[in-house]
């Protein structure tokens, strides 16, 4: 049977032998998972007793949730101030680190160290900088200044950019070294000839450089866009307390479905807030692409 | 990650020998589960082992798992006829357990409902559903003040305080702060996350007077004077009295072990950590009464109970560990062990036992504690936390911010019971 295919359908066939191990991987441990997600957001399901059909309720319950409506704006402050935020300072970062011979690899080395620290060992570092006196790093040094100490954790209007601060310094490493190969990509010939026409650094920097590191630039901002969208780990770890808190002040999404899920039990209701996170997800990467690929 | 202790092989060649002597004793072998808490493994390894000796026809098998996973695993065992026969579950978590029909009631023959109301604490009582018990306790937890003797000393205080006014007056005594006003040192720890929640509701509601909850915890009645009153007291130590701060030093008990806390209100199941801080000096006593001398506590457990798995034989031989593991023996083992409290008055209020300086203020505080029965205590105690953030950081009325809570968790309780 094998023997009379001609060579091209052997290749076919062989290629499809490859392809079956992943696409197999991929049916049981992502897409059967998800449809199966997509069920229970239908039903009613404590882990213990039957899952039982309960129609939209879980979306209804979601719609007239207030905690629901806060967190989904906390998700959004975490991706409208986290992105745009750690895209300008990676950028002016690798910008100036491109240009830098002395110490350049120690340098990037020391830039890229948060990406490959764990966010739980970070997030309970910067936890213990916040508290007040007497153990907080930075109250104690305002405390010896003479001026009040500030409630970094306890502020429903502080905490979350207290939080945002260490998830943006974490990821900013690793869009460096992003940025970085993108600007090594800019062939030196446009440049050269720039500098001959007498075109100024800042012109340079406008019309050559930020345009051609479009692609960077789109990459970098839907990967860290999806990053802030499912913060957890930073959020979870300094507020353990009163996760997400102090009074859901800043309480992502993720949370919020880990709560109804693992300590609430509520399985239907969870995997109705995925489905949201899920289409979120969707509609602001489909978004960025198109904005940042067209014009 | 499935830690199995087997005594199979011992087990294996005692069959062997009892089948080549030809009294073929069918061996019933059954399963046992809890979560993973080495005191506790330690401690039903002992059991389990005098049981076996006492039942020479009866194996036990213990399984345990790390407590993120205990409950999940549970579920999704017994259904599947896999899993323990009997297991341990909190108490809180009984309502779920037989509505899912994971657990089957004890027998009125093995286990009277008259008897078990003699001999056992009161609060055990919530484990009744109809004419049967379905879950019972080896021990018992419940509440107290824990105090730094070390600090007592420097402040020359002569004895931890007795009523909640003494219990401020001694605080202010304790409590320091540094040249800008910030609190370096608390007289008392002060946060809902520890276990100040359950002080509110079962304690100080009760001793300013009101019934946290009416009938059978499915009513919420803590909106009310003496809750305002209770709660005033509670958010006065932070915001009247300046003898605490929520938050301070991260956790309260945190902060009780680093010597910066004067008091801390706990479990007695924070005894063996604070043994093992070293160089703390710490004394524990009765939660304070109120000013007609009225005292309360709160007390929680964990039970034992039948899988709805168990059948035949397997049902009879669980029924007898079950009876092992509550009788009294069992339970002084639990309190050498692990150092939770005898859940029968028998044991617990032995001469040696009510007049231990450590288990002592636990022990007498069971005879007046109260158990609250938790639709969901995780997001009953968030409500809690709530509504002291309410007060504490957007500076909210104590009433206003008390009817708020009130009202979410009767909302929760509704859909609960519904």
């Amino acid at each position: 049977m094998y023997d009379r295919l001609s060579i091209r359908q052997k290749q076919i066939v062989w290629a499809w032998a490859f392809l079956a191990v992943p696409i197999l991987f991929y049916v049981v441990i992502r897409f059967y998972p998800t449809a199966n997600a997509m069920v229970i957001s239908f039903q009613n399901w404590n882990l213990l007793g039957d899952r039982t059909w309960a129609g939209w309720a879980n979306y209804a319950k979601l719609w007239n949730d207030p905690v629901f409506w806060k967190v989904f704006r906390n998700t959004f402050a975490y991706l409208l101030i986290g992105t745009p935020v750690s895209l300008v300072i990676s950028f002016v970062i690798a910008y100036h680190l491109d240009r830098l011979r002395f110490m350049h690899g120690f340098l990037r080395m020391l830039y890229f160290l948060p990406f490959m620290t764990t966010a739980v060992a970070m997030a309970w570092v910067w936890r213990w900088f916040y508290q007040p006196v007497p153990i907080g790093l930075f109250n104690n040094f305002l405390a010896t200044t003479g001026i009040p100490q500030v409630e970094f954790l306890r502020s429903t209007t502080l905490a979350l950019p207290a939080i945002l601060a260490p998830a943006v310094w974490a990821g900013l490493g690793f869009q460096i070294i992003i940025f970085m190969a993108g600007l090594r990509a800019i062939p030196r010939s446009y440049y050269e000839a720039a500098r001959i026409d007498g075109v100024s650094t800042w012109t340079i920097l406008w019309e050559i450089t930020i345009p051609l590191l479009r692609p960077t630039i789109v990459f970098i901002v839907v990967f860290s866009s999806i990053g802030f969208l499912r913060i957890f780990d930073h959020v979870y770890n300094m507020t353990t307390n009163d996760p997400g808190g102090p009074l859901n002040s800043t309480k992502p999404l993720v949370l919020m479905i880990y709560q109804s899920a693992f300590t609430d039990f509520n399985m239907g209701y969870a995997a109705a807030q995925t489905v949201v996170l899920f289409l979120i997800l969707l509609i602001v990467s489909l978004v960025q692409l198109r904005i940042l690929r067209d014009n | 990650m499935l830690v199995k202790l087997t005594k199979s092989r011992v087990a294996g060649v005692a069959a062997a020998t009892m089948l080549a002597a030809g009294t073929a004793q069918a061996e019933v072998e059954i399963e046992y589960w809890q979560y993973f808490f080495d005191a506790r493994v330690a401690a039903m390894e002992q059991l389990i082992e005098n049981f076996e000796s006492a039942n020479p026809d009866i194996k036990v098998t213990m399984t345990h798992f790390p407590y993120a996973d205990y409950r999940t695993k549970v579920a999704a065992a017994i259904p599947a006829g896999e899993g323990p026969d009997v297991v341990q579950l909190f108490y809180g978590w009984l309502n779920d357990y037989v509505a899912a029909e994971l657990i089957q009631p004890l027998p009125n023959d093995a286990f009277p409902p008259s008897m078990i109301e003699d001999e056992f604490f009161p609060m055990v009582g919530a484990m009744r559903e109809g004419d049967n018990y379905w879950a019972l306790p080896t021990a018992v937890r419940s509440l107290a003040l824990f105090y730094n003797k070390t600090l007592f000393d420097e402040a020359g205080i002569g004895g931890p305080p007795e009523t909640l006014d003494e219990l401020i007056e001694t605080a202010k005594m304790l409590t320091k702060t540094d040249a800008a006003g910030n609190l370096t040192q608390v007289g008392i720890t002060a946060g809902m996350n520890a276990q100040d929640h359950h002080w509110f509701r079962e304690v100080l509601v009760r001793q300013f007077g009101g019934e946290p909850y009416l009938d059978d915890y499915r009513t919420v009645n803590y909106n009310s004077e003496a809750g305002i009153a209770a709660a005033g007291f509670y958010t006065g130590l932070v915001n009247e009295h300046k003898v605490s701060a929520f938050g301070f030093m991260d956790e309260p008990q945190a902060a009780f072990k680093a010597g910066r806390a004067g008091m801390h209100i706990d479990g007695s199941f924070r005894i063996g950590s604070l043994n093992k801080t070293r160089g703390l000096k710490w004394g524990v006593t009765e939660l304070p009464a109120n000013s007609d001398g009225m005292r309360s506590n709160y007390s929680s457990y964990w039970v034992n109970a039948i899988t709805t798995k168990a059948e035949g034989e397997k049902y009879d031989a669980a029924v007898k560990f079950m009876q092992y593991v509550t009788s009294d023996e069992a339970m002084q083992v639990w309190l050498d062990v692990v150092g939770e409290l005898p859940a029968k008055p028998s044991v617990g209020l032995t001469e040696a036992n009510a007049n231990d300086e450590v288990f002592g203020p636990f022990i007498r505080g069971l005879a007046y504690a109260n158990t609250t029965k938790f639709a969901n205590e995780s997001a009953q105690r968030q409500l809690l936390i709530d509504m002291v953030q309410r007060i504490d950081i957007e500076g909210q009325a104590v009433a206003d911010s008390i009817a708020i809570a009130a009202e979410a968790e009767q909302e929760l309780l509704n859909e609960y019971y519904k």
